[in-house]
């Protein structure tokens, strides 16, 4: 997220918003809107003078200071300095902020840690309502479930790479069902049978390959037919334990 | 959601993007947000103020007072430090609280960011640097009335010495700025800035060496030296100096180059 605001420079690649980089950007806070941090905020200053020096940034107007204020519920405490908020009152500034250009994307990273229960709830039908209202709302999270209750479609990444690309519908479908690991002599081979099959799949780095929606007997029955060795196959409960499954060498640091 | 008043007509009207005018405008008012800003100037102000009368008045006993006008102004030589670490810390203190992503997340372009926060210290330094310079020089007069040594505006040398102090002033804020700009960290800024601007001359003084006679006229402190002095010697315990106003011209290099170095660096560098 920090590449697509420009913030950090990627190694390869390059991101772009609706066909152009982000610093190409005109008027980038009329477009996307970032919390990137809980508080990249100096905390000496008010609530209101921090938005108001980034609204004077992105040409925008006092009253829209005011506006997402009151949207996020800190007018009474506009004057107070930003050192003395809470974590949910620090966090509901920072959408403050990204709201202010009124965006049609908005990238909102971790927007939940740490938050309590009705903090959660509030950013969640923030977010849903942001989303109905036709913007783009890309959150990130390590909290699977609470994206199945947020998010429409879903991106796994891990250590970098991109593991898999669903939607919720799929998500929920799935995470109630068994899915498997498999390893075969020829995966390319074994996958379009499998989505034949009505099977989701997910591709991992070290050509191992989860599949959901089918029962091992079908897997096993399919792989047979294309004369395809299976090396393994492996029940899974749940996607999140596929998905632990799929990132347990894509995480970097683990509790042991 | 009602938007009924999103964009500044007046921006929308005569800029095709977000530019330097939107950063100085946010920057401007970043700078008198922060509470550090009003008890600097007030600093600034008690050092100067402070140090004129004690300084004068000591000396109102004497009979006859050498280069009145840098006794006057003797507060200056702290205000630099007030100034300076104002320059270190507007910047630095973005990168120490994460602000900075905000910052150039809304303006992408870094130069500009800095270029915003050159202004405005620089602007500041300066407005401030020449009220200072005036009013203590109206301080000092007043309070060297009746005695022998007078000084007036009309002495040659006084009104040079006024108005470059002033400038100094804001120099020195940008030198600040422009360090904080390639090193980000506000204790090693602040360190970095106190030792080009006090600990380096005690140093080189200390070293024996044609070199180091040769670069210590090179130095803030001593080219600062000769900006509050109106009788400008030629030379400070033995080493040449240089004239106030080439001594102006070597340190306003010192700052562009740093603002350069950093802005590139900001521009080249993750944020």
């Amino acid at each position: 997220m920090s590449m697509i605001m420009g913030l950090n420079h990627p190694n390869s690649g390059s991101v772009t918003i609706s066909g152009k980089k982000y610093k190409d950007l005109r008027w980038p806070m009329r477009e996307v809107g970032g919390l990137l941090e809980a508080r990249a905020i100096h905390p000496g200053r008010s609530a209101y003078a921090h938005l108001w020096s980034l609204a004077q940034y992105g040409g925008i107007t006092k009253s829209r200071v005011d506006e997402v204020l009151e949207l996020v519920g800190l007018t009474s405490v506009a004057k107070r300095r930003v050192g003395k908020f809470s974590l949910g009152m620090g966090q509901r500034l920072g959408i403050a902020g990204a709201l202010l250009g009124d965006p049609a994307v908005i990238l909102l990273d971790e927007p939940v840690n740490g938050l309590d229960p009705e903090g959660i709830r509030w950013t969640r039908s923030l977010c849903r309502d942001l989303a109905a209202e036709g913007r783009t709302v890309l959150i990130s999270s390590h909290l699977m479930a609470e994206m199945a209750r947020t998010a429409d479609q879903l991106v796994l990444i891990g250590k970098g790479r991109l593991i898999a690309e669903l939607s919720v519908d799929d998500f929920v479908a799935c995470s109630s069902k068994q899915s498997f690991k498999v390893r075969a002599a020829n995966l390319d081979l074994l996958i379009p049978a499998l989505e034949d099959a009505g099977a989701l799949t997910l591709r991992e780095p070290n050509s191992c390959l989860t599949v959901m929606n089918l029962s091992a007997e079908a897997i096993g029955e399919l792989a047979l037919e294309q004369q395809n060795a299976l090396y393994e196959l492996t029940d899974l409960s749940s996607l999140e334990d596929a998905f632990m499954e799929l990132t347990e060498g894509a995480v970097e640091y683990r509790a042991s | 959601m009602t938007t009924t008043l999103l964009i500044r007509d007046d921006v929308t009207e005569s800029n095709s993007r977000a530019g330097l005018r939107c950063a100085l405008r946010g920057e401007w008012t970043k700078f008198w947000s922060l509470r550090s800003a009003g008890w600097s100037v007030f600093a600034l102000a008690l050092v100067t103020y402070g140090l004129c009368y004690l300084s004068t008045n000591a000396l109102r006993s004497q009979a006859r007072i050498d280069d009145p006008i840098m006794r006057v102004l003797v507060g200056f030589n702290f205000g630099q430090f007030v100034m300076g670490v104002l320059g270190v810390l507007f910047l630095s203190s973005e990168y120490s609280t994460g602000q900075i992503r905000s910052t150039v997340a809304a303006m992408p372009r870094p130069g500009i960011v800095l270029g915003a926060k050159a202004i405005v210290v620089g602007g500041v330094g300066l407005a401030l640097g020449e009220v200072l310079s005036f009013s203590t020089y109206f301080l000092g007069r007043f309070i060297l009335s009746g005695h022998a040594s007078q000084i007036s505006i009309s002495q040659p040398g006084i009104l040079r010495v006024l108005i470059e102090s002033g400038i100094d002033l804001a120099i020195v804020g940008l030198i600040g700025l422009g360090i904080a700009s390639i090193v980000r960290s506000s204790a090693a800024s602040l360190s970095i800035f106190t030792s080009v601007m006090l600990v380096l001359t005690v140093v080189l003084f200390a070293m024996p060496g044609v070199i180091v006679h040769d670069m210590s006229r090179y130095l803030p402190a001593n080219i600062s030296s000769t900006i509050f002095a109106s009788t400008t010697p030629s030379q400070l315990q033995g080493t040449p100096l240089f004239s106030p106003l080439i001594g102006l011209l070597i340190i306003a290099l010192y700052a562009v180059v740093l603002l350069a170095v950093g802005g590139w660096m900001m521009t080249r560098r993750d944020t």
